[in-house]
């Protein structure tokens, strides 16, 4: 069975030389290439560069704008994206499809144009910012702009992995729990929720990795003041346009180690609370 | 007559009571999603719009077809247009390779990938400034080859790939490893030969995930902003694109022409989910009728 599962090792199913070739000539080029470039440019840093350059105030600032803005604005996403979600799967109403549809707009807009019309909102002198300001709520130009941009590139994150999860619930389990005695709510609370806290923690994770990284979008509405709203993209654009190459290099590695570091940490989390769910039940 | 008819709507009742929520709930629930809909998606785009049209149509036309805007749409045009079909091919190679072969490395393989996807554009763009920067790997390589990379077009074109090399690859090697190679073996059994197979068999039971692939790879490709401007060096008529043409205009208080610029993007935004969307309806409309079948 196995033999007629994979022929293509026993010499059955022809191009594996061709293709194989063709994906590693793409990745040496685009992949593998570029981040060797970056591996020996740090390593002719000493550890002194790294020290020097990581804990001047300017960047420590930067750093700790760029991860609680990215923070937040994935937690309000994992609120807003779970009721979506939550609608979307559950509750029919006119519209829903389109609804459905819209929500991947953030994922094919170009960011510079999402940086830009959230910018023009929320600006002082913008649709919404305008009859903000009179109530002494600024956006723009401060850390909630940034937050604002990444909700709107983080979201969809959330909703896009909670919607499998919240389809795949079997009915039967809430009936089982209605027919023990448990009120909607606790059945929400003890049934519903467990089962999607995986998909809804890793959707959160996918949104704070987009996020710390995300440039675009927040470059317009955050006005760029440095240790107030200059966030570390773009402290890479500047050292890199006053050709401080090893400054840019050693903040680029700072945030490379940062979002894998995450990225594993979700791969445990979803990897524990599977495992966890499979022992209970 | 009457029995049946009022058991199951009993039936029907019971059922809502037991695992159904209040009718407030669910009034709630729809109307904080329509309104963060509302709000974050549907603003933004009409506001794109409206901006761009508030100066009235000639100050639009003449936005979107003034020289450097020409410019820039051509170099975007250009740059989807090489990295598209290229990131095609590599989608279509590694799909190929990874779902239908077992072979050491197999998974690294695919996490490398994948790896393009967790870069921070800002990044994506310095890897390839730091390869063909002063003192690069491959800096010595290009000039004896009397190619300017960096601040010219190879630059955004290399950028553009690396940001959109997994869309279609990803795409396919799920589609393929699902598709099973039954077929394809029984066409080989029967005679095809590698490429026939190809052609008449894997190519026509993968179509609509390669297209699937090919416009989201093509909308990052036209859209990519942070990785291109990077490596573009921002020289007007010469290496702007159609994103970093809509930066200049908007940071030179010229609103009314990079909302115009920001428009044609948006449209492009609009059509690609819109493509997306029917391909994902067709889908689910197969899937649907496959089990009906089985």
């Amino acid at each position: 069975m196995r033999r007629l599962k994979h022929p293509g090792r026993f010499g059955l199913l022809p191009g594996f030389g061709l293709t194989l070739g063709i994906t590693l000539a793409f990745l040496g080029v685009l992949v593998i290439l570029p981040f060797a470039a970056l591996t020996l440019r740090s390593l002719q840093m000493s550890p002194g560069d790294f020290q020097r350059i990581l804990t001047d105030p300017r960047v420590l600032a930067s750093f700790r704008v760029t991860f609680l803005a990215a923070l937040g604005a994935a937690c309000v996403s994992g609120l807003f994206g779970f009721v979506v979600a939550w609608t979307l799967t559950r509750y029919p109403f006119p519209g829903r499809r389109l609804v459905d549809a819209l929500i991947d707009l953030p994922f094919a807009l170009p960011t510079a144009v999402s940086g830009i019309a959230l910018t023009a909102l929320y600006a002082p002198n913008g649709w919404l910012g305008s009859r903000l300001e009179p109530l002494g709520i600024k956006i723009a130009y401060t850390p909630a702009g940034i937050m604002t941009a990444l909700i709107f590139i983080g979201f969809p994150f959330v909703v896009r992995t909670l919607q499998p999860a919240l389809a795949d619930l079997e009915e039967e389990y809430e009936e089982a729990a209605a027919s023990l005695g448990a009120n909607r709510w606790q059945t929400f609370l003890k049934v519903i929720f467990p089962s999607v806290l995986p998909a809804l923690l890793t959707g959160i994770t996918m949104a704070f990795a987009r996020a710390l990284g995300e440039y675009g979008s927040v470059v317009f509405i955050s006005g760029n003041m440095p240790y107030r709203t200059e966030i570390v993209p773009l402290l890479i654009i500047t050292r890199l346009e006053q050709f401080d190459y090893t400054g840019a290099t050693v903040l680029a590695v700072a945030m490379l180690g940062a979002s894998f570091a995450l990225l594993l940490a979700a791969n445990l989390i979803q990897w524990r609370l599977t495992r966890y769910a499979y022992e209970r039940s | 007559m009457n029995m049946p008819v009022s058991e199951t709507s009993r039936g029907k009742v019971s059922r809502l009571k037991a695992t159904g929520d209040p009718s407030w709930v669910r009034a709630v629930c729809i109307g904080l999603t329509l309104g963060f809909i509302a709000l974050m998606l549907l603003l933004p785009m009409i506001v794109v719009f409206t901006e761009a049209f508030r100066k009235g149509l000639h100050v639009y036309l003449a936005a979107i077809t003034e020289a450097d805007a020409r410019a820039a749409i051509r170099l975007t045009l250009l740059a989807a247009g090489i990295a598209v079909p290229l990131n095609t091919l590599f989608g279509l190679a590694a799909g190929w390779c990874i779902a239908r072969f077992r072979f050491p490395g197999r998974n690294f393989l695919t996490a490398m990938i994948d790896l393009p996807f967790s870069v921070s554009p800002v990044v994506a763009g310095l890897l390839f400034v730091l390869l063909f920067g002063s003192g690069g790997l491959l800096a010595a390589a290009a000039r004896w080859a009397g190619i300017q990379v960096l601040f010219a077009v190879p630059g955004i074109v290399l950028a553009t790939m690396f940001v959109t090399l997994p869309f279609v690859a990803r795409e396919l090697i799920a589609l393929i490893q699902e598709q099973g190679d039954e077929e394809e073996m029984a066409a080989m059994v029967l005679g095809a030969n590698g490429l026939q197979t190809f052609w008449r068999v894997t190519l026509p039971n993968i179509r609509w995930g390669l297209l699937y692939g090919m416009i989201l790879c093509n909308a990052r490709a036209m859209g990519e902003f942070g990785a291109v401007s990077v490596v573009s060096g921002h020289i007007r008529g010469v290496t702007n694109t159609l994103p970093l043409h809509v930066e200049i205009l908007f940071n030179e208080y010229n609103f009314a022409a990079s909302f115009a610029a920001a428009s044609l993007l948006t449209v492009l935004a609009l059509v690609t989910l819109v493509i997306k969307t029917l391909i994902e309806w067709r889908e689910q409309y197969k899937t649907s009728t496959d089990v009906l079948e089985s």
